[in-house]
């Protein structure tokens, strides 16, 4: 599948390949309703798979499985912990694709981890490894657009899709530079600062998906500082959706099980639907 | 050779960069050209010096070990980095980036530290110039180095104790970076070392190129020309930046010292943290090693990149000594020239110490980086 005309203003080149994440996406969105992107903590418990595939049940559109990084700064408390407990439990990165090989979670699948993990890997073998799990997105939010080329160059012959993050502080410049080498989605961040539930949605993440939405035809989803469903539905509005974090995270490390989570999950998706 | 500017995209040969979250790129791309435009700037130059003259007491004397020496069988002469106002090099660093940062309108310090040392220089250089100072440590150096965080909130900053990972130096930069991500329109992050994302390596270095300005001279003064050695301790590696810049063009060896337990150059792969890619101790995986040193301000996995380089082309070597070693080094400065170096510096010294064979006949001249009396509660413990 190639992209389909975009918006008004906004030049869309008609060979690019659109990946399994962006077309489940599009997908969504075509049909006139809002993403829903969730992350779960890979390696998490025993059953952090059956998590995920308990949350594709629910209405995640795609799920983003987190790898599991020592040193994780963009993160708050809440994923910290949970990467720790995850790590402790003996985690690593093939383990975590190994088990996403093994069992169909049901929907389009991204890892989300750090630039080290796929540096020490090997960038070919990284992605070679991710597209074996049947993983095609990846996100890598220490890997600003100044560092992104080597792997952006590896991932477009793997096939992978990498997803770009775009910060509320870009210039208006950066912005389309940004969406013009991102796929599968554009991750507008939400706030000022790392991920965690906060109790009101920042002004900012309004402010960065409309002006995403001004410059893409790519899905523009919100995410870090989305915790609640209001504030998914809000931050919705601007967008085309949103990427749910802690707030499930939190679930996960309080052993709220594959059913609680999902429930949490089913939440959101109502509220979206509505 | 001399030490060079890194390329653009803010490389030294293969190491460097600028590893940071979106949100922070147009941060880093602002310091750098106001860095740029203040180094220019004569007015800037013209403040730091003073400052560095009058208030933090440069230039710091070398000082010739007679009785060492002899024992040794080296010619040994030490840069007095330890007479210094907060008793270490840090203040050079400090002192240009505070001035920067408020001539960059920010209001606020954010600083990490391990030891402690870059922490009361950032609390002192906020105190004076009137801005407000954040200070992150490890909960393991909250416990070790008392002192020092008692003396960053004597001098009005606060004090933030990391509680996460291996709690040492390597997990304040951590939330440093962290605070930084949600701050950074009125934060100025205040980094200690020639390490994180460009342009902090270089920065910081050509802030700590005036102690290596004054080695060299002082050793033309004292030994006729350049020693035939130079020794810093490492741990992300501005002490040693800053001193080997003064000789990188002469005939001198130059030597970098790296605690056993954290030998990022001796026992690390290039990996990517903390902005930089750079020698890293890390797992098969990429997960990042503790570090274990009894050096609060060496513990660190990582090591600056220009270290790095400097390791590849062969132009400085990097050795690695134990803590006994060092325990051995502190005591020995201390009964034979009637001074105390702080732990870090007597691991240049704890090598000078074993190598004292090889060295024989040599002029070696030792950065003694900071004094010791933060190090005196902890090695009471380990002696008394
Ligand atoms: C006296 C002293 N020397 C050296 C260091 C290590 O830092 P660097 O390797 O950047 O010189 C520290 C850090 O706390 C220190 O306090």
């Amino acid at each position: 599948m190639t992209a389909a005309a975009g918006a008004e203003g906004i030049v869309v080149d008609p060979t690019r390949v659109i990946g399994p994440v962006e077309a489940a996406l599009r997908a969504r969105r075509d049909g006139g309703g809002k993403c829903l992107v969730v992350y779960v903590t890979g390696g998490l418990g025993a059953d952090w798979l059956e998590t995920a595939r308990a949350v594709a049940a629910a209405g995640a559109d795609v799920i983003e499985i987190g790898v599991p990084f020592s040193d994780p700064v963009m993160d708050g408390p809440t994923i910290q912990a949970a990467n720790d407990v995850a790590l402790d439990g003996g985690a690593t990165p093939l383990g975590i694709l190994d088990a996403l090989r093994e069992g169909d979670v049901g929907v389009p699948l991204a890892v989300m981890t750090y630039y080290n993990i796929a540096y020490r890997m090997g960038l070919e073998r990284f992605a070679e490894s991710l597209m074996a799990a049947g993983v095609s997105g990846c996100i890598l939010p220490d890997l600003p657009l100044e560092e992104a080329g080597p792997w952006l160059d590896v991932a477009a012959v793997a096939g992978v899709e990498p997803i770009l993050l775009a910060a509320p502080t870009a210039p208006e410049e950066r912005l389309p530079r940004i969406c013009e080498r991102s796929r599968g989605f554009v991750y507008g961040v939400g706030l000022l600062g790392v991920t965690g539930v906060r109790s009101e949605l920042a002004a900012s993440a309004v402010e960065i998906a409309t002006r995403l939405k001004q410059v893409t035809d790519l899905p523009v989803l919100v995410g870090v500082g989305i915790g609640t469903p209001e504030q998914a539905v809000e931050a919705s509005w601007y967008g085309d959706g949103v990427v749910v974090g802690s707030a499930i995270v939190q679930r996960m490390v309080d052993r709220a099980g594959p059913e609680g989570v999902a429930e949490l999950v089913a939440e959101f998706r109502v509220a979206l639907d509505a | 050779m001399t030490l060079q500017e890194p390329t653009p995209d803010g490389r030294f040969g293969e190491f460097g960069g600028r590893f940071v979250p979106e949100t922070l790129i147009p941060a880093v791309l602002e310091l750098e050209e106001a860095f740029r435009e203040a180094w220019a700037d004569p007015t800037f130059r013209g403040e730091l010096d003073a400052l560095l003259a009058d208030y933090a007491g440069r230039p710091s004397p070398m000082t010739e070990c007679h009785n060492l020496s002899e024992e040794l069988g080296c010619r040994l002469l030490l840069k007095r980095e330890d007479l210094n106002h907060t008793g270490s090099h840090k203040i050079n660093n400090v002192l240009g980036q505070a001035l920067l940062a408020q001539r960059m309108g920010k209001t606020r310090l954010l600083a990490e530290t391990g030891a402690g040392q870059h922490g009361v220089a950032s609390a002192t250089a906020a105190a004076l110039l009137g801005m407000e100072c954040c200070v992150y440590m490890g909960e393991v150096d909250v416990r070790r180095q008392e002192l020092n965080v008692f003396r960053m909130r004597l001098l009005g900053a606060e004090v933030r104790t990391a509680m996460s990972g291996s709690r040492t130096l390597k997990d304040a930069v951590n939330e440093a970076m962290r605070d930084w991500v949600a701050t950074v329109t009125e934060s100025h992050y205040c980094l200690g070392s020639v390490m994180g994302p460009h342009p902090y390596p270089w920065m910081v270095r050509t802030f700590h190129e005036v102690l290596g300005r004054e080695a060299r001279e002082q050793s033309e003064a004292l030994l006729g020309g350049p020693p035939d050695v130079v020794v810093a301790c490492v741990g992300g590696g501005s002490n040693a930046i800053g001193i080997f810049s003064g000789f990188a063009d002469a005939a001198t060896d130059l030597v970098g010292v790296e605690p056993a337990g954290g030998a990022a150059v001796g026992r690390g792969v290039p990996g990517v943290v903390h902005g930089m890619d750079s020698y890293l101790m890390q797992d098969e995986f990429g997960q990042v090693l503790e570090a274990e040193s009894i050096s609060a301000g060496l513990d660190y996995p990582g090591v600056g990149p220009e270290h790095s380089h400097l390791a590849a082309i062969g132009r400085a070597r990097y050795e690695a000594v134990t803590d006994d070693e060092v325990v051995e080094a502190f005591q020995m400065l201390s009964r034979a020239e009637g001074i105390i170096p702080a732990l870090e510096p007597a691991h240049a010294l704890a090598w000078v110490s074993r190598e004292r064979a090889s060295l024989a006949g040599k002029a070696v001249v030792v950065n003694l980086s900071g004094r010791g009396d933060k190090d005196v509660a902890q090695m009471m413990e380990i002696l008394v």
